[in-house]
């Protein structure tokens, strides 16, 4: 079981309160990982990565761990603490704008 | 009694405002999509409860919200905007050679016979489709494709497709306006298309009177008589009575004929509104007043309304798409500016009143008279 975190505007658009609770079939990678969350959720489609070149959108950062992941390969493993659930993947979106 | 719903975009959510046909009490319901740029929002002609809006956000892309009860619920439906083919360039700020890059949603058009049909116009420019209530998107390519699009360039607000005029007497004819390419018609429901800017004349372009490049604002029908054309350009208010295929200019008095929106009355096809702003380089009304110009001759002679908007010290901005009309006998007009006021006028623009003063900067405004 994995646990996400999403930032705000997209807990509002998912419909859910606090962090979300993934089972990821095979190894956990960013891409794994974000594809159980849109087949989960599917208005999320779109919001985090590309639909068409499946990038992360800019303004988002991964993190998890103490670590920023954004620069990570999408199939690289996720770290032992995530895929376990002790620790949360989280999905930073970037502090600008008014 | 009629009700009157007015369907406002604003850069941090969408709000709808209500009233019975007296228009004199308003309800405000919103924000919707907190937080939120939503850039238009329309509702079907042949369905008015069904409504579609477009909200987008820097960080989070772009989204397609539907209601099918006027606007109490809202759901996602498809956000999928792929380019047909390859989708080739068009010309950045400095002339090189651009790819086309999807950004946003600046305007949906309802077709005017099914509420499951749905036009949108994109940044980078693009017109898309859905037949499905906006589950799925498929491009028009006629437009890029026709042979201009290589040269089309951004204006200051991105290379939008902001106007989507649909011909009420003819299902395949359109009618689309682009920052900063010009306007383009389509006889074919939407295979084909042609520019059509002869007569527009652009001071800031190499080539003055070139067939595309043209900084075209808004374009406004009236629907009993769609081959008269209105336009609010970057700078010039213009006319055409053959459809596109030629334009006058029309300014006559008004104190600047730079500005964004332009629109119709309801019952009366040759009194038109604009909003005049005092330059490309300082967008709020002139002297501080902000004034509605409204022509009673389908341009050239105007008058001012001011009757119950600031005449001093005001700097808003009114956007291109933030002006409508209701079609009660007595026609009201709509008016939304970058300071957060949405104003009303119930007789034709004699008088003004704001519906609601602090929303945030509104970029759409749209009216439904609701039986």
């Amino acid at each position: 079981m994995i646990r996400v975190i999403l930032p705000a505007h997209l807990r509002t658009l998912a419909h859910v309160g606090g962090e979300v609770r993934l089972d990821v079939e095979g190894q956990a990678t960013q891409r794994s990982v974000l594809d159980a969350l849109e087949a989960h959720y599917p208005m999320l489609r779109g919001t985090i990565r590309d639909q068409v070149t499946q990038q992360r959108r800019p303004f988002l950062r991964f993190f998890a761990c103490e670590q920023d992941l954004s620069h990570e390969l999408p199939d690289a493993l996720l770290p032992g603490a995530v895929t376990s659930g002790v620790e949360p993947f989280l999905i930073i979106a970037a502090i600008a704008g008014g | 009694m009629s009700n009157i719903r007015v369907l406002v975009g604003t850069r941090k959510g969408a709000f709808i405002l209500t009233s019975n046909g007296k228009r004199d009490r308003w309800d405000i319901s919103g924000p919707h999509f907190a937080g939120w740029e939503i850039y238009h929002l329309k509702g079907s002609s042949a369905d008015p409860d069904r409504l579609y809006a477009s909200q987008c956000s820097g960080w989070f892309g772009q989204l397609i919200q539907r209601s099918n009860d006027g606007g109490k619920t809202w759901a996602p439906v498809g956000n999928k905007f792929v380019y047909d083919g390859v989708p080739g360039t068009h010309q950045w700020y400095d002339g090189t050679p651009h790819p086309w890059e999807f950004k946003r949603v600046w305007h949906l058009e309802p077709s005017l016979t099914d509420p499951d049909t749905v036009y949108a116009g994109v940044e980078d420019a693009a017109l898309f489709r859905s037949a499905d209530g906006g589950q799925t998107w498929q491009e028009l390519p006629g437009l890029r494709g026709h042979g201009s699009g290589s040269r089309w360039q951004p204006g200051a607000g991105g290379m939008c497709l902001h106007t989507i005029l649909l011909d009420p007497t003819d299902p395949r004819r359109m009618f689309i306006a682009i920052s900063a390419a010009g306007a383009f018609r389509t006889d074919d429901a939407g295979k084909t298309w042609r520019p059509i800017n002869r007569g527009l004349h652009s001071q800031h372009i190499p080539d003055p009177i070139a067939e595309v490049g043209h900084c075209v604002h808004r374009i406004a029908m009236h629907h009993s008589r769609p081959r008269v054309l209105f336009m609010q350009k970057h700078w010039d208010v213009m006319r055409s009575d053959d459809a596109g295929e030629s334009w006058q200019e029309v300014s006559g008095n008004l104190p600047t004929d730079f500005g964004f929106v332009i629109d119709v009355h309801a019952h009366e096809p040759e009194t038109i509104y604009v909003v005049p702003i005092k330059s490309d380089s300082e967008h709020y009304p002139p002297e501080g007043k902000l004034r509605v110009y409204r022509s009673r001759t389908g341009g050239k002679e105007w008058e001012p309304l001011t009757k119950g908007l600031p005449q001093g010290d005001c700097y808003v901005n009114v956007l291109r798409d933030a002006m409508a009309v209701d079609s009660l006998d007595s026609c009201g007009v709509y008016f939304g500016t970058t300071g957060g006021q949405v104003y009303a006028s119930a007789d034709a623009g004699d008088s003004w009143a704001p519906i609601v003063r602090d929303l945030p900067a509104v970029l759409s405004v749209e009216v439904q008279t609701l039986p």
